[in-house]
């Protein structure tokens, strides 16, 4: 699927662009997306590079361990394929609290790691596993607890409460992930079905 | 509520950096030694994001820039209109799982344009909140570990920012009006 939304951008990009006359666009849009897309990345290494290492010493000191067996009948719910010990476990509770705490930053290599876990889990190296879609479903849909990015804005642009939408952006959040959850499930139940 | 929960976000991160090596020091780990190890693998893996990412970017902006995005949102706008959303923020249904930048501008300008304390500026900001990029999360997650086949996993992301979109529009008439 990914790889018909990709072609349909480009295409669609170029097809709109050329029947606008307005073609000399994708070519400097191109090499701007291009060049983000690195930018981005860069960004991502400082932060990688010290998650990871705070992450090691955790993992060292035995903490990652003793999270996931504070966490486990959570994570047993939601990834039922994965040993009760893995290392994985560990990590997918970082992942989640730090979303929860709204720490993005922290959020992403640990999210990582975890799915680095999950892969030497997974028979087939080039297709997502189960517990890898899980994992994804719960990061897309993005449980927050404090919109703080939204919060700045607004109290940028005054706003009498500007921590009001905590309380709105708390339910939608715990709808869309409750729905991720279940839709997640039954695609989950559907592929274990058809046998593949 | 939210200034206790400023607070605690604003120590999180210094007290995990402090309490993590220290917890480790008195476990007897070679604290340095470990934070290295572990950090020479953040490298590797952001360098092989790139390729992932950049192909994402240059698709998402060529999208954009072309005004094929904008086209896409003008043919929907109907359709949202007869379920009674607010048209100004349906640009945000499409924006928010492909950028996460291009939303947050987005969210930035009808704050601006309508008021925090509009109706708008409140669904707006819960949109921003409530959901998140999917595309750059399965780019980042998936191109980190080699997986080709998403299997799944891009359904589900978009089904539940959708669910997310819907939700906040709903919740926010519910509380605000």
């Amino acid at each position: 699927m990914v790889n018909w939304i990709w072609l349909f951008f480009i295409v669609a990009g170029f097809v709109v662009a050329a029947a606008t006359g307005n073609v000399e666009a994708v070519t400097q849009a191109a090499f701007d997306g291009a060049k983000s897309g690195v930018t981005v990345c860069f960004g991502l290494i400082s932060i990688l590079v010290f998650w990871l290492g705070m992450m090691r010493i955790a993992e060292d000191a035995g903490l990652l361990s003793k999270l996931a067996v504070l966490l486990r009948p959570l994570v047993r719910f939601l990834f039922p394929g994965v040993p009760k010990n893995h290392p994985a476990i560990g990590y997918i509770m970082s992942n989640m609290s730090a979303n929860i705490l709204g720490l993005g930053n922290a959020a992403t290599p640990m999210g990582i790691k975890a799915m680095q876990e999950l892969q030497k889990l997974n028979a087939n190296k080039e297709t997502a596993s189960p517990a890898m879609c899980t994992l994804l479903a719960l990061n897309t849909s993005s449980i927050t607890l404090i919109p703080t990015t939204l919060i700045a804005i607004r109290m940028n642009y005054n706003s009498v409460n500007p921590a009001e939408i905590v309380g709105t952006t708390l339910i939608a959040t715990a709808i869309s992930t409750a729905a991720a959850i279940l839709v997640d499930r039954w695609y989950r139940k559907r592929s274990s079905l058809s046998g593949s | 509520m939210y200034s206790i929960v400023s607070i605690i976000s604003a120590w999180a991160i210094p007290v995990m950096i402090v309490f993590i090596p220290l917890f480790a020091a008195y476990r007897k780990v070679p604290v340095y030694e470990s934070f290295v190890d572990g950090a020479k693998e953040g490298f590797d893996t952001a360098i092989k994001i790139i390729p992932h990412l950049v192909g994402m970017m240059v698709a998402i902006s060529v999208f954009r820039a072309s005004g094929a995005m904008d086209m896409l949102i003008g043919w929907m706008r109907p359709f949202f209109e007869s379920m009674g959303i607010p048209t100004e923020v349906l640009p945000l249904a499409i924006l928010r799982p492909i950028t996460g930048a291009g939303s947050l501008a987005f969210t930035t300008d009808l704050i601006q344009q309508f008021g925090p304390d509009s109706m708008i500026g409140r669904i707006a900001s819960t949109v921003q909140g409530s959901t998140d990029t999917t595309l750059y999360v399965i780019t980042v997650y998936f191109g980190a570990i080699g997986i080709r086949k998403a299997g799944y996993a891009l359904k589900v992301g978009l089904i539940s920012d959708l669910v997310g979109f819907i939700a906040s529009i709903f919740i926010c008439y519910l509380v605000f009006a």
